[in-house]
């Protein structure tokens, strides 16, 4: 996603202590300090691992439950193309195949210039207009080729 | 000044919804008319979004969908007042679709302003809470016992049960939690209730918390539903504001909070054991039961988890009394069901209607047959867990014991349509790829067996040793039905049973894929 901050543990330890008040804040922090930085890096698991008090083996395991959190820097934009049954039905495994295709990338792949990330969605419940897709949030209804080829344009802008 | 709607609904969005209402906006203030744009939520004829609706005096007019390159011809035709354009499709409210349902969950949805308390209180909102104070803790849960009402997230288990098990817990910290994890394909009838009339959500945890004694309530919602989450938070500081929510609630004494929390991509945190770990800030790993999340549940609490439409439906049976609910349906499948309809088919919507509905009614009148135009092949019903029903299993009704009869599920009440080109094979193969993605990894059977199901179906599509492989697919699911600890795993093998099944030729036809 464009406009992340660098990182620095002051910024990160300021997150987690905006959280602290919460009822089990680990995953509202997770997703504050990705929003900041774009991931998750190694040191902010490390923050919070002292903050929660628990071990950092542990913290890293949560981290690497979910899907949504990423551990290395993303590209400035990202895709995600729906992949399951609905959207299949309307023909976009092949579709999402070609276009990932074009760009010599694999599922959960970025740019070589990191403009763009493509990742796999299991359903964003748009399915009575599948095939669908979200790019930086934006919904995305009854996609085609030609669009898929714009959005990756639009994301070396 | 004329009052139009433009849905905020994500699917309408996904259709350029925001684009044509700015649209709107800049067409009419140029051409110097005055008009307010309401951003609503969906009526649920999806095929129609963007659905522009201009209240006239006769009643609501819908145009859809629309474009925005449609907004200066609308103008021309003069729909400010109802006009005549290719668009039109009359009034809502009697449009075919509309008339056919029963729309009891979804009463408000696509009609109101989602964020405004008063419109809500103007269609009957709060009267539900209201008659909840009145009658006390103990008839409310007695109400809800008596309507009949099975939870529909998935399992159907019955509703004032579980609220019972956690009202009867000694007095203390209890929660709510509401799943709204909707990780089916198929379905987004949690999505548009939370899109288009929060505060159902809202007030049926209310009357949960008042009726088993808890004062704070979370929503688990998906990261996929990013205008969900926007909406949702919104409508609790409406309701904070007009004090529905916080302290002493409208003289009451009853107090209560809500907390909308997001989930971060895995479909296994839909399970409810799963969720509360991950609001605790797990990883999202299923808990054996017992002990019921009823006796210990969030942080160890007695904890009452529903779904978003079992939660949204109790205010409508509180205020209109278990019976006129319980009259509704067939058998022990009583009250409505949201239906959505999606997939390769023409009219994809969200259709409400009494249970009982035969499934190819719903496919092929409702749904007007598929988007392709192609003989409708196989229908998923329930979800990625939810068995591939044929179109000889048509007269099938909407009801939980007779799909279960027919090894099928009705789920959440998403069906997703397939035309005669998909091939069989490849989505049972899919469905052990998605459980193989998202298993929790917590036992064997579901961990391991999805991914020998996938390498098993990949030697039977590529015609190696079929016969002895089918065998072994099929002992395969055996075990995971009944060696998996959730549903998950338990349920991956229906639509691979199913496939085979009813498809069989599709696994014997293996030179076609080798081309692909
Ligand atoms: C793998 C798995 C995923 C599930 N996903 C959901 C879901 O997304 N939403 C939901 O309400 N229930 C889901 N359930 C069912 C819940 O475990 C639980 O039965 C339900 O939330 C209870 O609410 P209800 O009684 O109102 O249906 C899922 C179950 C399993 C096994
Ligand atoms: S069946 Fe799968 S998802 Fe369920 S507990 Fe076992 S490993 Fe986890
Ligand atoms: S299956 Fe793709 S949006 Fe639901």
């Amino acid at each position: 996603m464009s406009g992340a901050a660098q990182y620095s543990d002051e910024r990160a330890r300021e997150i987690i202590a905006a959280h602290m008040g919460l009822e089990g804040p680990a995953m509202p922090i997770l997703h504050a300090l990705q929003k900041e930085f774009g991931y998750v890096p190694d040191a902010a698991v490390k923050e919070m691992a002292e903050a929660l008090n628990i071990s950092r083996a542990e913290m890293h395991g949560v981290v690497t439950f979910y899907h949504d959190f990423h551990r290395a820097p993303h590209g400035r934009h990202t895709l995600k193309i729906c992949r399951a049954e609905s959207c299949q039905s309307m023909g976009a495994e092949r579709q999402a195949r070609a276009f990932l295709d074009k760009l010599k990338l694999d599922w959960g792949g970025t740019t070589p210039d990191g403009a763009l990330s493509v990742e796999a969605v299991y359903c964003l419940g748009l399915c009575a207009h599948s095939p669908s897709a979200l790019y930086d949030g934006e919904p995305i209804g009854r996609v085609d080729a030609e669009m898929l080829d714009e959005i990756a344009a639009e994301a070396r802008d | 000044m004329v009052k139009l709607y433009i849905p905020l609904d994500m699917a309408a969005v996904a259709m350029g919804a925001d684009r044509l209402a700015a649209a709107v906006a800049q067409e009419a203030a140029a051409r110097g008319e005055t008009i307010e744009i309401v951003r609503n939520g969906s009526r649920g004829m999806l095929w129609l979004e963007p659905l522009i609706e201009v209240e006239t005096p006769a009643g609501r007019v819908g145009y859809g969908p629309a474009k925005v390159k449609d907004v200066a011809s609308l103008f021309d035709a003069g729909f400010l007042t109802g006009g005549a354009h290719l668009l039109n499709i009359g009034i809502v409210d009697e449009h075919p679709w509309m008339k056919k349902q029963n729309r009891v969950t979804f009463v408000r949805c696509g009609v109101i302003d989602p964020l405004s308390v008063a419109e809500y209180e103007a269609h009957d909102g709060f009267k539900g809470l209201k008659r909840a104070f009145e009658i006390g803790p103990v008839a409310v849960v007695e109400e809800v016992t008596k309507s009949g009402l099975r939870g529909r997230g998935g399992a159907g288990f019955p509703t004032g049960i579980k609220w019972k098990t956690v009202a009867d817990c000694p007095p203390g910290q209890k929660y709510v939690v509401v799943n709204a994890d909707e990780g089916d394909s198929g379905t987004f009838a949690d999505r548009m209730i939370m899109e288009g009339d929060p505060l159902s959500l809202i007030e049926g945890m209310l009357i949960c918390g008042y009726a088993v004694g808890a004062s704070k309530g979370y929503i688990y919602l998906r990261s996929e539903y990013p205008i969900v989450a926007k909406v949702f938070q919104a409508a609790i500081e409406t309701a904070l504001e007009a004090g529905w929510l916080g302290k002493n609630i409208k003289g009451s004494g009853f107090d209560f909070d809500v907390e909308l929390r997001i989930g971060a991509g895995a479909y296994v945190c839909g399970e409810e054991t799963s969720l509360l770990e991950s609001l605790e800030g797990k990883r999202g790993i299923v808990r054996a039961k017992p002990p019921l999340p009823a006796h210990v549940g969030l942080f160890g609490k007695p904890t009452v988890i529903n779904n978003v439409l079992s939660m949204a439906t109790i205010p409508m049976i509180m205020e209109k009394g278990a019976k006129h609910y319980a009259d509704l349906g067939v058998g022990r499948s009583r009250g409505t069901m949201p239906l959505q309809i999606a997939g390769n088919v023409k009219y994809g919507g969200l259709f409400e209607t009494d249970f009982g509905i035969p499934l190819g009614v719903v496919v092929n009148e409702i749904g007007g047959g598929t988007r392709s135009g192609r003989p409708v092949r196989a229908v998923q019903v329930g979800g990625p867990l939810g068995a591939y029903v044929p179109v000889s299993l048509f007269d099938l009704p909407i009801d939980y014991e007779a799909f279960a009869a027919k090894d099928s599920l009705i789920g959440h009440g998403g069906l997703v349509v397939f035309d005669d080109t998909v091939d069989m094979a490849w989505m049972a193969r899919f469905g052990m790829e998605f459980c193989a993605i998202e298993s929790c990894g917590k036992c064997t059977p579901c961990r391991l067996g999805s991914t020998r199901g996938v390498e098993t179906i990949d030697k039977i599509r590529s015609g190696m040793d079929v016969d002895a492989n089918i065998e072994l697919l099929k002992d395969l699911c055996h075990t995971m039905k009944f060696g998996s600890l959730c549903a998950l795993g338990g349920f991956a093998p229906y639509p691979v049973e199913s496939a085979l099944r009813h498809f069989p030729e599709d696994f014997r036809k293996p030179a076609l894929e080798a081309a692909e």
